[in-house]
């Protein structure tokens, strides 16, 4: 396969995000932010919206969305914070305080034990 | 490079709301994407970031004009750890170049494992100095690629690695072993930070 995103004009991308190339500082979405589509799709609406809505049925991270979709990862994040803003997604950031939190290490020693 | 698509999807659990980052640093070669492959629960997949660099001060000294995407491609895959605890492994190119990307696109992961093949020790120096600097956590794991048997004490000489730094060797083929080198890792950062003068101060961007 192509690697996403290589193969595409920057034209098709910026008609994506109309226009957006960068998504800001303030965008919430972390590579392993966890998405969940909070309705279904609906007529009319933006195919790359539809895929997205499809997807997060179950919760999925962003970094799977752009895979899945094979747009980079910030052109995927403009998606996705249009969607967030419009209510049709839900975000389950990941907690940074869980890096130095000890219960969330011992049960990540425990998950990778009971692999 | 391999990609699942929509009919392979492997879903994650209903409840799942806590993504955890490890990141596998290594030379070109070093068996990051094997590492990965052998613990995750997906084929590992590829995904790309553009990075526009304009006002970097690196086009500065290239006398770049202007605005300049960079393109960078990193593989990743994922460990359903429990109900809640979902682990995102991302393995990234160790190389110089890569850096000021990593730094943004890896904030706040848990740890590094960095990935070495002895017969090119040099090609993680960069990343090894780059971690300290950043003070985020990592481990030494040395992918055995069945050339001659480097003692533990040459490795860790030949990258002046600090003694606390765990070192182990591997086998990245083997879910067993690279199961292992995260489970090193992990418990690496429990005593970190069951330590509060040795703890890492990690900047959580």
């Amino acid at each position: 396969m192509s690697r996403p995103g290589r193969d595409d004009s920057p034209d098709r991308l910026y008609t994506l995000t109309q226009g957006r190339s960068r998504s800001g500082p303030d965008n919430p979405f972390d590579l392993v932010t966890l998405v969940v589509a909070e309705c279904d799709p609906v007529p009319g609406m933006q195919s790359e919206h539809v895929a997205i809505l499809r997807m997060t049925e179950r919760p999925t991270a962003v970094v799977e969305i752009a895979a899945e979709l094979k747009l980079p990862v910030n052109i995927t994040r403009i998606l996705l914070s249009d969607l967030l803003a419009a209510g049709r997604v839900s975000a389950r950031h990941p907690r940074k305080a869980a890096v130095y939190d000890p219960d969330i290490l011992e049960q990540v020693l425990v998950g990778l034990r009971n692999l | 490079m391999d990609s699942a698509t929509s009919e392979t999807r492997t879903p994650l659990g209903a409840s799942a709301d806590n993504g955890l980052k490890i990141v596998v640093v290594g030379g070109f070669g070093a068996g990051k994407t094997t590492l990965v492959r052998s613990v995750s629960e997906i084929r590992p997949l590829n995904t790309e970031e553009l990075m526009t660099r304009a006002g970097e001060a690196v086009d500065d000294v290239r006398g770049v004009r202007g605005k300049h995407t960079t393109t960078v491609a990193f593989d990743f895959g994922r460990i359903s750890l429990d109900a809640h605890n979902v682990l995102y492994l991302f393995g990234a190119p160790g190389q110089e170049r890569f850096w000021f990307l990593w730094d943004q696109l890896f904030s706040g992961t848990l740890g590094a494992v960095v990935l070495v093949d002895t017969r090119r020790i040099d090609d993680s120096w960069y990343a090894i100095d780059r971690l300290e600097r950043n003070g985020t956590p990592f481990i030494v794991a040395c992918n055995d690629f069945g050339g001659p048997a480097f003692a533990p004490e040459q490795v860790r000489d030949a990258l002046d690695l600090d003694p606390h730094v765990p070192l182990i060797t591997c086998d990245a083929r083997s879910r067993e072993s690279s199961k292992l080198v995260l489970i090193t890792l992990v418990e690496h950062l429990r005593a970190l930070y069951a330590d509060p003068a040795r703890a890492p101060r990690q900047e959580l961007v």
